[in-house]
């Protein structure tokens, strides 16, 4: 069969001995068996974790398609049941967004004894991402796989979230070190699985669907797709545009082929944006808004509950 | 085939965004149409390794790419070899298997494509990248080292949760002494084809903004028009179907305010 080019990752029995791991500068490192031994972290990760009910990880193969507009407005909505504590754990390490959409902007963590403390939106609502660690907006993270990695497990292993109902995790767009790191430092504890996000047309779809093998191969569940920018109507004339078009059927072309549930379609709506970058729930700034009543939609039906979750064979 | 690999580009430019699906890749390939369109021979390395969109965009499909003496043969979209592109994506057997690679193996595949690419003779080699400040930037400056890098071209919408992280890629081209050609905006404005109502879907005015901020030149605006949306979806060149549309205008203006950069220096 096709040899698929998949680094084993560093721990791995065929680390640096794999078809894939010619030419990678660090074969020889790998082969020696260095990068072996387990990685205590991934115990401990397992351990801090184990009090936090649910996880979710929000992935797309394709960047800018929402993921963490979803991934706020996720947070947003479960934490408006004030009895759950919910978490939102960024991890785009080079464009970290959550910050500014979570109204966060300017704010820093600061550590203690019990590890690192995330900042609060709500009592109920805690946020971290390195957003919270640079100085100024300017300050670029130029930063190799090996460095991101390392983050990636302190925001795992070193805040302290407490008790959670609910850890919602944003990535950044691709299948590389952010996405395996995260699956591979959450492999002692359970995640519910994740939710992917794409706009219609097939220039987003055709990175998605190799997000979803990622998923297949990495065996995570998928709750289901989130279709984005789904549809503009025109605020003064009502007609609708495609402005992205699903000419290749869209989200809903795609869920039916791959036998994943098509959690909801999202419309564009400006005011979605402006909340973003106001730092402002959209979900209740206008909660009329068509798109507030797909996300509230989402939000209530299969996925509240996790009892329904999808796996791919 | 070709002799050399950049010996003779007269032109690298890249593209780059701090931020995802702002349309780096659509603003790459009408660049690149509106530079062919002007007479120009351009070449376009894509180097994002986990989505590449830019065979798509031209409807190259997926051909088998061999190599010659010089190296790699690129893919030319005609017969007059005017427009010609590499792409990871012509060496994945499976269109829809990822591409799961930590940043070291990156690294190195990178380096092959900057190094081994025999472009033969180009006026620009536009180079499209994954969003970000990461392995792939810095491998695919550190093998252009050799070569010139005339600069980057940054791309953003109008919003600030756009215009935030591209200040970031603004301070990664200064810290790797790349030039800043300019920042593009892009889904700048909807203007509805049934009643030509204009809707600011993605806010307004971060580009200038940010151009301002920074001291960079704002090479203009491309607004989220349907019709290239549409283009781009088939792989179809819009420079040839809507040379006359407002839009293309506004790509043309760009591509000529950027060629003039060039050709000043």
């Amino acid at each position: 069969s096709e040899e698929v080019p998949y680094c084993p990752g560093t721990s791995s029995e065929e680390a640096g001995k794999s078809a894939s791991c010619q030419g990678c500068p660090n074969q020889q490192l790998c082969a020696s068996g260095a990068t072996k031994a387990p990685d205590p972290a991934i115990a401990e990760i397992g351990e801090k974790l184990s009090v936090v009910k649910h996880k979710i990880l929000v992935l797309s193969g394709k960047g800018g398609v929402g993921k963490s507009t979803f991934s706020a407005h996720l947070a947003h909505a479960l934490a408006s049941d004030g009895t759950k504590e919910v978490a939102l754990l960024d991890v785009d390490i080079c464009g970290p967004s959550i910050p500014r959409i979570m109204g966060l902007e300017g704010e820093q963590v600061h550590q203690s004894g019990s590890g690192w403390s995330p900042v609060y939106v709500e009592d109920n609502l805690a946020v971290m991402s390195i957003g919270f660690l640079l100085g100024s907006p300017d300050d670029a993270v130029i930063w190799r796989g090996p460095k991101k990695n390392g983050m990636i497990k302190q925001f795992l292993r070193d805040v302290d979230w407490g008790q959670l109902d609910y850890l919602v995790i944003d990535t950044p767009p691709g299948t590389s070190d952010e996405h395996l790191s995260i699956v591979q430092y959450l492999s002692s504890t359970n995640v519910d699985g994740a939710v992917i996000i794409t706009t219609p047309q097939e220039v987003s779809l055709q990175d998605v669907r190799k997000e979803i093998r990622f998923c297949q191969k990495v065996k995570l569940p998928i709750i289901g797709v989130v279709e984005n920018m789904s549809g503009f109507v025109c605020p003064k004339c009502k007609n609708t545009s495609q402005i992205f078009p699903p000419s290749s059927g869209g989200a809903e072309k795609m869920c039916a082929d791959l036998n994943l549930p098509l959690l909801g379609q999202v419309p564009l709506d400006p005011r979605i944006g402006r909340s973003c970058d106001e730092g402002k729930s959209f979900l209740q700034e206008v909660p009329d808004s068509p798109a507030a009543e797909v996300y509230r939609r989402i939000v209530q039906s299969e996925f509240i509950s996790i009892s329904h979750i999808t796996f791919l064979s | 085939c070709e002799a050399g690999s950049l010996a003779q580009v007269r032109h690298v430019v890249l593209v780059l965004s701090g931020k995802g699906g702002v349309g780096k890749s659509t603003i790459t390939t009408e660049l690149a149409l509106a530079l062919r369109h002007a007479g120009k021979k351009v070449g376009i390395l894509d180097v994002d390794l986990c989505g590449p969109s830019i065979p798509r965009m031209l409807s190259v499909g997926r051909p088998e790419v061999h190599q010659c003496d010089s190296g790699w043969v690129p893919v030319y979209t005609d017969a007059q070899k005017s427009l010609a592109l590499m792409s990871i994506g012509f060496l994945m057997e499976d269109p829809d298997e990822a591409v799961v690679w930590r940043g070291p193996k990156k690294t190195a595949l990178i380096g092959q494509f900057v190094s081994d690419v025999a472009w033969g003779e180009l006026d620009v080699l536009l180079v499209d990248t994954p969003p970000g400040t990461s392995d792939e930037h810095l491998a695919v400056l550190e093998n252009l080292k050799k070569h010139k890098v005339d600069g980057a071209v940054l791309v953003t919408t109008p919003q600030a949760v756009s215009t935030g992280d591209v200040r970031r890629e603004i301070t990664f081209c200064k810290k790797t002494g790349v030039r800043i050609l300019g920042i593009v905006e892009n889904m700048s404005g909807f203007v509805c084809p049934h009643c030509s109502e204009c809707s600011n879907i993605f806010s307004k005015g971060g580009g200038e903004e940010l151009a301002k901020l920074t001291g960079s030149v704002f090479l203009g605006s491309v607004p989220l028009d349907p019709l290239l949306s549409a283009s781009i979806e088939e792989g179809k060149d819009f420079a040839q179907s809507f040379p006359d549309s407002s839009t293309f205008s506004a790509i043309s203006t760009i591509s000529q305010t950027l060629l003039n950069s060039l050709q000043t220096d």
